[in-house]
């Protein structure tokens, strides 16, 4: 299944040897061995904390390796800082995007050129740039006003601005709608004709499959693979990329209840002004969700989502109480923890800070969570109400379990865990109480694989045990892997929401990008 | 002279000092880092002013000290804020005290001494215009330099690539790092400048204000200068406007009392400090541009990862 490279007789552009970073007693890349070569996009695949960040930031400069060599047009170099990885040849576009948002796209890019470009050209040339490479931007545009994909496009203009030979983009298209990652692949494979090369990251393996001539594959700090990602297969490259085959989740039929068709959470013309600088406002948004039912809200990031979620967990309250149901009852003017007391759970996207307060242990997060639904059983002495340690030690035992979470201490800090694990152990903390409605946003955001299939069949046992599900994700894949119907959220606007089966990632789309919001179930069914 | 000139002669006396040190934290906050020492500062200068120039009879020489004292203890800041990561916010209030109790006792001989006044500008024809010939040609020398240096900083933070560095630093000191910016040595030259602007804002005030040395003569003017800063939204014409404001506010109290109307003297001495704080407020009531002009990264620690 794998093979080795095959080029004997080309010179690559360039080539790591054994490249070492080690972490305190985290070996975080370890020796690893890489070849790039002139005008291919390679991709470098594998899980959330397989070493490819480390092993990126090693060949940009941002980072020093423990021992190791890079050779850079067959010369060994030794990349101090980014600003000589630039001076090389090599640039970066980053996954979290590394702009100034109280800079205009222009100054942004300024920055990273050298100090002899005036400032007043530069304007004028990332039009030009933007224009040949089909990357439009409005240099003199706040970059806080931006949307995701036009923050992309200013980090690729600003990274060809400086006339680079390889271009490393990390994890280039979760931010992007289907229709915007076609546009990307366009001027990627331009870049490729011209004979740039381009150090692709992701985990997206069907886009892999469909872009990249070569793939190295690395697993727990090591390169487990090399091959054509062209030859292999989904399945294939995911197996060498977790090391095992992925649980597939299991979307048993809802078991048919008396109450299936009481809706049980419910949106009734939520419209809300932008409360900060960087807030979307919404607009009219109706959803309703029964019991046994999961409703996929998709979207690009930075559409109102967070918005919605606040909504309707509570964090804003509405003018009026008839905004918001929860089982029934009108809950728009009520906070957070009554509507938990109706029976609701929610997880938001930020697990650190948000979901859960870093600083603080596990059972201390539960209880902020539960103290007011649960208060019999984590809080006792009456009116004292002292916190009852064992039976909230008991409740963190049995999530654990329950979730799978895997920790180091008995009752470590939240921010302790990994991202996964403490993602793991949220939503456990929730589905623990057996919420009848249940509001995720984001719910396996730099997760891996394992752990997010886990997470993905909770979610579905939850909702088939007669609750009502919400899940807001920007992972197309998810959302077609567990909801029964999909909504897709563009501008603070909320779509009609499609059944699965006549749902397809082309429609989807459109419907995120602002299109076919109001066109008829045939289109699709066509499809 | 008229009664309006002398006016507007003290006017512009009282606001240079605050404008010279707000402007110092403004590019100190514009690189991300909260300096609360100002006042402490400002009184090093002022002392180190005074005692330089009484013992060298130079006005000059005592204003040069007050800027090198000024630098010298906030880089005592920058030390400790930068390079050992303390709390900012801790170690500007300890600054401040630090300097109020440093120049008690360093200015404790200097005390009732005779000052040395900085001359003022003296063009023959140009000074003796009517009306506004001495507040244009007429006045003290750091008159002049804090109107250049209005007009530098804004320059420097908005037309020049050193600025958009400092400006970038402040935004977002992570991304900055990971652009290649030296963070920490572009945020230790800010506080070096802000260090030198809050000393020569002291030595103004011990060497032209009032050229005396007394006890805590700074009178709260540091802070004064931070909240302008703020209300500002971290842009300079609007601290020049401020410091004005306040200028024109602390005189005009100290005629309406001299003129005896039947209003409280504590009222009117805090009427400046009111008026300002007011004013500022009302125009920078524009959430929005007051965010934008923010600087995300204002008084977090940073520490490169390597």
């Amino acid at each position: 299944m794998t093979e080795q490279t095959k080029d004997g007789s080309e010179k690559p552009l360039l080539e790591a040897d054994k490249l070492t970073k080690i972490f305190g007693t985290l070996k975080a890349c370890d020796e690893i061995n890489l070849r790039i070569g002139t005008g291919e996009i390679h991709s470098l695949l594998g899980e959330n904390g397989a070493g490819k960040s480390t092993l990126v930031k090693m060949l940009f400069g941002a980072l020093q390796p423990t021992s190791g060599a890079i050779a850079w047009k067959g010369k060994s170099v030794a990349v101090a800082n980014p600003a000589m990885g630039r001076s090389l040849g090599i640039g970066m576009v980053f996954q979290h995007f590394s702009l100034f948002d109280a800079l205009t796209a222009a100054e942004n890019i300024a920055l990273s050129l050298d100090e002899k470009t005036p400032l007043d050209t530069i304007a004028n040339r990332a039009r030009e740039i933007g224009d040949t490479y089909g990357l439009p931007v409005d240099p003199e545009a706040l970059v806080g006003d931006l949307s995701v994909g036009e923050r992309q496009r200013i980090e690729i203009i600003r990274c060809l601005l400086q006339n680079p030979d390889l271009i490393i983009l990390d994890e280039p298209t979760s931010v992007l709608t289907p229709q915007e990652a076609d546009l990307l692949f366009v001027t990627l494979e331009r870049l490729r004709s011209e004979g740039k090369s381009i150090l692709y990251i992701s985990h997206r393996l069907e886009e892999v499959r469909r872009l990249c001539d070569r793939a190295t594959v690395l697993r727990h700090g090591k390169v487990v693979g090399q091959c054509d990602p062209r030859s292999e297969t989904a399945a294939s490259l995911a197996r060498m990329m977790v090391g095992s085959d992925i649980h597939v989740i299991d979307r048993h039929p809802a078991a048919t209840h008396a109450s299936a068709q009481t809706a049980l959470v419910e949106v009734n013309g939520l419209s809300q002004k932008p409360r900060g600088p960087f807030s979307v406002p919404l607009h009219d948004i109706h959803l309703s969700v029964r019991s046994g039912e999961i409703l996929g809200i998709a979207g690009v990031a930075g559409n109102g989502q967070g918005e919605l979620f606040e909504a309707i967990s509570g964090e804003v309250l509405q003018e009026r109480p008839e905004i918001i149901r929860i089982r029934g009852t009108d809950a728009g003017r009520t906070g957070i923890s009554a509507r938990r007391k109706l029976g609701a759970a929610f997880v938001p996207e930020e697990r650190l800070g948000h979901g859960a307060v870093p600083d603080m242990s596990l059972t201390n997060n539960l209880l902020l969570s539960r103290h007011s639904t649960d208060r019999k059983v984590f809080l006792s002495g009456g009116a004292l109400r002292l916190v009852a340690e064992s039976s909230l030690a008991l409740a963190a035992k049995r999530i654990v379990a329950q979730m799978d979470v895997r920790k180091s201490a008995e009752n470590p800090d939240a921010s302790a865990l990994s991202g996964g694990n403490l993602q793991k152990f949220l939503i456990g903390r929730e589905l623990d109480r057996n919420p009848s409605v249940m509001i995720v946003n984001q719910p396996t955001w730099g997760v891996d694989a394992g752990a997010a299939a886990h997470i993905r069949q909770a979610l579905v046992d939850l909702a088939r045990s007669g609750s009502a599900v919400i899940v807001i994700s920007q992972d197309l894949d998810e959302l077609f892997e567990i909801s029964d119907r999909i909504a897709a959220m563009v501008h603070g606007r909320l779509s009609e929401s499609v059944p699965i089966e006549h749902m397809n990632r082309e429609r989807v789309g459109l419907m995120m990008g602002g299109a076919d919001t109001s066109a008829p179930l045939e289109d699709a069914g066509a499809v | 002279m008229t009664m309006f000139e002398a006016i507007l002669l003290t006017v512009a006396t009282a606001a240079t000092p605050l404008l010279i040190a707000a402007l110092g934290e403004l590019v100190v906050e514009r690189s991300g880092v909260l300096n609360l020492g100002v006042e402490g500062m400002m009184v090093m200068g002022a002392v180190a002013g005074f005692a330089v120039a009484q013992t060298t009879g130079s006005a000059w020489l005592g204003m040069f000290a007050a800027i090198l004292a000024g630098a010298a203890f906030s880089l005592l800041f920058g030390f400790l804020t930068l390079t050992l990561v303390t709390n900012q916010v801790a170690t500007g209030l300890a600054l401040t005290l630090l300097g109020l109790g440093a120049s008690a006792m360093i200015g404790e001989s200097f005390v009732g001494l005779p000052g040395v006044k900085m001359a003022s500008l003296y063009i023959p024809g140009l000074s003796d215009l009517p009306y506004a010939g001495k507040f244009l040609f007429g006045q003290d020398p750091i008159f002049y330099i804090s109107i250049l240096l209005t007009i530098g900083v804004v320059w420097f933070l908005f037309k020049t690539r050193a600025g958009l560095t400092l400006r970038a630093v402040g935004d977002n000191h992570i991304s900055a790092h990971a652009l290649g910016v030296p963070v920490v040595r572009i945020r230790y030259l800010a506080v070096l400048f802000g260090g030198a602007c809050a000393g020569l804002a002291g030595g103004q005030l011990s060497l032209v204000y009032v050229p005396q040395w007394v006890e805590n003569m700074t009178a709260g003017r540091g802070w004064i200068a931070l909240a302008l800063v703020v209300f500002a939204s971290w842009r300079p014409w609007r601290i020049l406007a401020g410091a004005y404001l306040f200028g024109a506010v602390s005189i005009g109290q100290l005629h309406a009392q001299a003129l005896g109307i039947g209003i409280p003297s504590q009222f009117m001495s805090s009427l400046p400090y009111l008026a300002t704080i007011v004013v500022l407020v009302l125009i920078s009531r524009n959430k929005r541009l007051t965010l934008m002009n923010t600087p995300a990264s204002l008084g977090k620690p940073f520490v490169p990862d390597r």
